[in-house]
């Protein structure tokens, strides 16, 4: 068994700095790359892609950042675990082999997670009694159940656990949830059992704290940000993890960013709930319990994790289409900016009004002015105000109503208030809503499947 | 009576739980902690958000890292996806809790 083992977050979401894999590979020693891909919204997108071209579907940045990659982590050792196969992971795995073959890598095993796709046998699962109910409105599915784009389990560490077992070297996952990308080279590497629940809780936590990238090193710091040095080559977080459970965060030298105890505690209460029961597949972790300590320049120990045993149930996200929107744009200069904006706004109703439009929401914020805190934002002296944007958005089920919306915004311009500017790249176009449908399944209901694609 | 400016003793994050969204609060040493476990209440909490957070206000306690979670429901105008909000995730929420000013024994 090691002593120690590296693990690296090399992206916090699909869309995150693409160079910081690599940065992760090269800048120091890691024995495992981990990423995370999906939010919520990625899976009904991946499923309309998909559902164009069977070979798509997953996060397709993948296959170039395997490209630049591969030879590194192929000569050094280094195994990649990502969710990034989205719902259709066989196909990442065979464009990564096909990369891996034309590069000439030699021996190469990636495994797949499947299983977690439960789109096609919904039926079947509701049949069976589980009524897949909105976990947080308790609404019957019955309601979405035509709308629906995308159902997917979450999955935890234990199919990736699997795999690794099984000599995988990339593991390519459909919707796993973040933490388990993390907690499943641990619970390999050191043979932890599925009823070690204060250290399966102790990887959930370096997982949590992995899961958004660079926001545990020092980006999105609310504390002293500015006291944040070198953020354009921020280094993202890598957990140094001990067979007892003990986890130092830490980032490679030479790089930017900051560990601290203040940017690991930021990281800790991001998008929790309550923090004593803090429920993934594996187990449920109280945040309660955790201990940090700086035990260097950017080293944070966190230790004295405690964890309770898993609940019968996995989570399954569900996406739906709910009908359109649009935003469009309008900025207004000094002088009296904000009265400008607001006249608009004013026009702009009345005029939807007059053509009967009927919308489930119209929204106006005014940016340089209320847009982010709403009415707390505080009065300006409207001599001092230089500008300000105009955001105007609509939400209707129907598609032609919100292109209707889209066709009033430009003529504000030669029939509203002066000194107007900012409309440039066309009409708004209406958008897809895609909305969340969250449930519960009993885990004795999907079974988890791991399959090893061979390069030879 | 004196008046403490939040800014000035605690930092945090907020995000997005559906259409709820979370804000954790940090104090940044044991003193602050005291003060904000007294005095930061969900009661305090909601009405500073008076407007904003349309639903029930809850807290939890992390005093073993100084913090404060947090979940203020019904608040992001339908949830990240189908929001219209220009902050549809919650985001700059944290900051604009550290515009709150409490007043302390």
């Amino acid at each position: 068994m090691k002593d120690k083992i590296r693990i690296a977050s090399g992206q916090g979401f699909w869309g995150d700095l693409v160079d910081a894999p690599y940065h992760q590979v090269t800048k120091g020693d890691i024995d495992y790359l981990v990423m995370d891909y999906l939010a919520e919204v990625t899976m009904s997108i991946m499923q309309k892609q998909k559902s164009r071209n069977p070979n798509l579907g997953y996060a397709i940045d993948l296959i170039d950042l395997m490209k630049k990659i591969l030879p590194i982590t192929a000569k050094k050792g280094i195994k990649i675990i990502t969710n990034g196969g989205g719902v259709n992971p066989i196909a990442c795995a065979d464009a990564i082999l096909e990369v891996a073959m034309k590069l000439d890598i030699g021996k190469l095993d990636v495994a797949v997670v499947l299983g977690d796709d439960i789109k096609d046998c919904l039926d079947e699962i509701i049949q069976k009694g589980c009524d897949l109910n909105n976990m947080e409105t308790g609404e019957p599915i019955a309601n979405v159940k035509g709308k629906l784009l995308s159902a997917n389990v979450y999955f935890g560490a234990l199919p990736i656990v699997e795999a690794l077992k099984r000599g995988a070297d990339i593991v390519i996952t459909g919707r796993t949830t973040d933490t388990g990308l993390t907690l499943a080279p641990m619970i390999f590497e050191f043979g932890w059992k599925n009823t070690d629940y204060n250290l399966l809780a102790a990887g959930t936590v370096a997982g949590h704290i992995l899961e958004c990238g660079a926001q545990s090193t020092g980006g999105n710091f609310l504390g002293d940000w500015q006291s944040i040095e070198n953020f354009a080559e921020i280094g993202f977080p890598i957990a140094e993890a001990f067979p007892n459970g003990e986890v130092v965060i830490t980032k490679h030298k030479n790089t930017g960013g900051k560990v601290s105890f203040e940017t690991i505690a930021e990281q800790l209460v991001y998008e929790i709930g309550d923090p004593k029961e803090y429920i993934t597949p594996d187990c449920v972790a109280d945040f309660t319990t955790i201990k940090l300590e700086e035990i260097g320049k950017d080293k944070v120990k966190v230790y004295n994790v405690k964890g309770k045993p898993e609940t019968e149930f996995y989570k399954v996200s569900c996406s739906y289409h709910d009908g359109y929107s649009a935003t469009g744009t309008l900025t207004y200069s000094w002088p009296h900016a904000l009265t400008k904006a607001k006249a608009a706004d004013k026009i702009l109703r009345k005029r939807l009004e007059n053509l009967g439009l009927k919308f489930d929401e119209i929204r106006s914020e005014f940016v340089g002015y209320n847009s982010t805190h709403e009415n707390l934002a505080t009065e300006l002296d409207e001599d001092k105000i230089n500008e300000i944007l105009l955001r105007f958005s609509v939400r209707a089920k129907d598609r032609n109503t919100v292109n209707r919306f889209g066709q009033e915004i430009a003529p504000l311009i030669l029939t509203g208030p002066p000194s107007v500017t900012g409309f440039a790249g066309g009409r708004p176009k209406p958008k897809d809503v895609i909305a969340y449908w969250p449930a519960l399944i009993r885990k004795t209901m999907v079974v988890p499947k791991v399959k090893i694609l061979e390069l030879k | 009576m004196t008046k403490i400016k939040l800014r000035d003793i605690v930092h945090g994050r907020s995000g997005d739980k559906g259409d709820a969204a979370n804000i954790g609060i940090i104090a940044y040493d044991e003193k602050g902690y005291t003060i904000i476990e007294k005095y930061l209440t969900a009661e305090k909490v909601k009405k500073h958000f008076e407007g904003i957070c349309h639903g029930k206000v809850e807290r939890f306690e992390m005093p073993n890292i100084r913090a404060l979670n947090f979940l203020l429901h019904n608040t992001l105008g339908g949830g990240g996806t189908v929001s219209l909000k220009h902050d549809a995730q919650g985001k700059t929420l944290a900051a604009a809790l550290l515009r709150m000013e409490i007043e302390i024994e």
